[in-house]
């Protein structure tokens, strides 16, 4: 589809314990666009997400085999270093999850990490980031109270800010708007509507609607497999496999 | 029908009185040992009392006071409470993080935390005493110290460990994710968030530590002065009420109440400040 995709998988298959959770992945991300993953829960949706940046080694008995490559290097051997490959990756989580600290300290977490002590250098990104999340107007004369008094939706965009604020080329979403009320999910879908000029992003929906309003690409997985992947027009009005054409009609979920 | 709703209304009425009679039953029983330790201790409480040693024939109805008993209580307490912390938070960041929640090993050392929550003090002060025994060890501030801090370490742990596991997987994901290490997680993220549970535990050790009689008695030994050293014997308020109340003089007695009230004005203050420091740090993280 395009020569050099940021994200791309290949052959991947995961395994917990004795059952087989993804089965034979191939997919090449395109850039700078926004592709939903949709499906029926259960069907693999988080976790493919989740080995894209590693974090599912994190559960217990997991076996992966197969490349998950980020601009051409698989990320299971090329990377020694989680650190720099999670750089290069922001997530969002199905509930937002702010850090016990203040709306500041949250936003500038990654940054420290990776480094950055200069506080004027911190609070450009800082502001910048905030601003791209539409969060800035909102918080910019509270900065240091603890995020934790923010509502569940600035919550949430504190979140995405503070995942843009490390700089990555690609941004990870897990179902991320499921916990937030309707106009927190629409500042939320407008802050992807303008990210997708510059970031590569993911985003895994169990909201058809979502994914009608917002993908540029779509995979629709079932039962741990990819049954159909292309532009999110073909996908919606012409699926060419059956199972798709069910599960946009809504009859199986 | 109808008598299948009145049976369950009944019902409900029987196991709401119930919760009434045991929330009358807790009131009445913890004002009422307030009370006793207040009536009969504040008559009994001096300048003297508090600020002196024990003089010659203290337990005979002699002058001085419990100083020896206060010092020691304190530096047993804070003592095994400060190695408990220094234990039990390397033990729960592991336990968590490390580990992994549901790891055979994660599941077999909170098994083992569990039984030894169970055991009573004695039984820790008599191992202490064996221990001692067999390395030539005397009764000394030490060892109580670490005695105690046997006994309260499965408080600990556990009660930090119930509290950090109540913490979502997603605040662990989104903090690795931002590119974070295990250890910057666990001492910037989930120590600060767990950091109310923390000081509950550890205000739960150190109440136990300090209240306990029977886990020093054999390993701190009992003196009237106040130790210069690790290797010193030291008092504390648990035996001293202890002896007190064994004696056959009146005024003795009454002084045990006075101890009493000592010791449960300093759990009650080292609590209150802890919280106060805790919330005052709070404010501005969270
Ligand atoms: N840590 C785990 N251990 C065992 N099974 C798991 C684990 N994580 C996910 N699964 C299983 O993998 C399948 C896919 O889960 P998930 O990726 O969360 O689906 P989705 O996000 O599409 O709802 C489910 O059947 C789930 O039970
Ligand atoms: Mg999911």
């Amino acid at each position: 589809m395009q020569i050099n995709p940021h994200l791309g998988i290949s052959q991947l298959n995961v395994h917990i314990g004795d059952q087989q959770i993804l089965k034979n992945i191939n997919i090449n991300f395109p850039n700078k666009a926004i592709t939903a993953i949709i499906g029926p829960s259960g069907c693999g949706k988080t976790t493919l997400l989740k080995t894209m940046n590693r974090l599912i080694e994190n559960s217990r008995g997991v076996n992966i085999t197969g490349k998950v490559l980020i601009n051409g290097q698989n990320i299971y051997d090329d990377y020694e270093d989680l650190t720099s490959l999670r750089k290069k990756m922001g997530l969002l989580a199905q509930r937002p999850t702010p850090l016990p600290m203040s709306i500041y300290a949250n936003v500038v977490f990654g940054l420290k990490l990776h480094g950055i002590k200069d506080e004027k250098i911190l609070q450009e990104k800082a502001e910048k980031y905030l601003r791209i999340a539409s969060l800035w107007d909102e918080v910019h004369d509270r900065m240091r109270d603890p995020a934790s008094k923010l509502s569940i939706g600035q919550q949430q965009r504190l979140c995405l800010a503070r995942g843009l604020a490390i700089e990555p080329e690609i941004i990870l979403c897990d179902e991320p708007t499921s916990a937030l009320d309707p106009i927190s999910s629409k500042k939320i879908e407008e802050s992807f509507n303008e990210l997708k000029q510059e970031y590569t992003i993911i985003l895994v929906t169990h909201i058809l609607r979502q994914a009608r309003r917002l993908a540029d690409y779509v995979v629709f997985m079932y039962l741990g497999e990819i049954i159909e992947f292309g532009p999110a027009k073909e996908i919606f009005e012409n699926p060419k496999e059956q199972l798709t054409k069910e599960y946009i009609g809504g009859l199986i979920s | 029908m109808m008598k299948h709703k009145y049976f369950k209304k009944l019902e409900e009425q029987f196991f709401f009185g119930l919760m009434q009679l045991a929330t009358v039953t807790i009131l009445f029983g913890l004002l009422f040992i307030l009370f006793t330790i207040l009536w009969k201790g504040i008559p009994n409480l001096s300048w003297e009392m508090i600020s002196q040693k024990p003089q010659g024939g203290f337990y005979m109805g002699g002058g001085g006071g419990i100083l020896n008993a206060i010092c020691g209580s304190l530096l047993l307490g804070l003592g095994s409470t400060i190695l408990g912390l220094l234990l039990s938070i390397p033990i729960v960041i592991w336990l968590n993080i490390y580990a992994g929640q549901y790891s055979r090993n994660a599941v077999m050392v909170r098994t083992a935390l569990d039984m030894l929550w169970g055991i009573p003090s004695i039984v820790f002060g008599a191992f202490g005493f064996i221990i001692m025994l067999a390395l030539g060890i005397k009764a000394s501030l030490l060892a109580g110290i670490v005695t105690l801090t046997l006994l309260i370490l499965p408080i600990m742990v556990r009660g930090m460990d119930e509290v950090i596991k109540t913490i979502p997987k997603e605040l662990h994901e989104s903090t690795l994710s931002l590119g974070a290490t295990r250890w910057e997680m666990a001492t910037r993220v989930i120590l600060r968030k767990a950091l109310p549970g923390i000081v509950t535990a550890t205000l739960l050790g150190f109440g136990r530590a300090i209240g306990d009689a029977a886990a020093v008695m054999f390993t701190a030994g009992f003196t009237d002065n106040i130790p210069q050293k690790l290797t010193d014997p030291v008092a504390s308020l648990p035996l001293s009420i202890f002896f007190q109340l064994g004696s056959p003089f009146e005024i003795v007695r009454g002084r045990a109440y006075a101890a009493a009230l000592v010791l449960t004005i300093i759990i009650l203050v080292i609590s209150f400040l802890s919280r106060l420091i805790t919330a005052k740090y709070q404010k501005h993280s969270r």
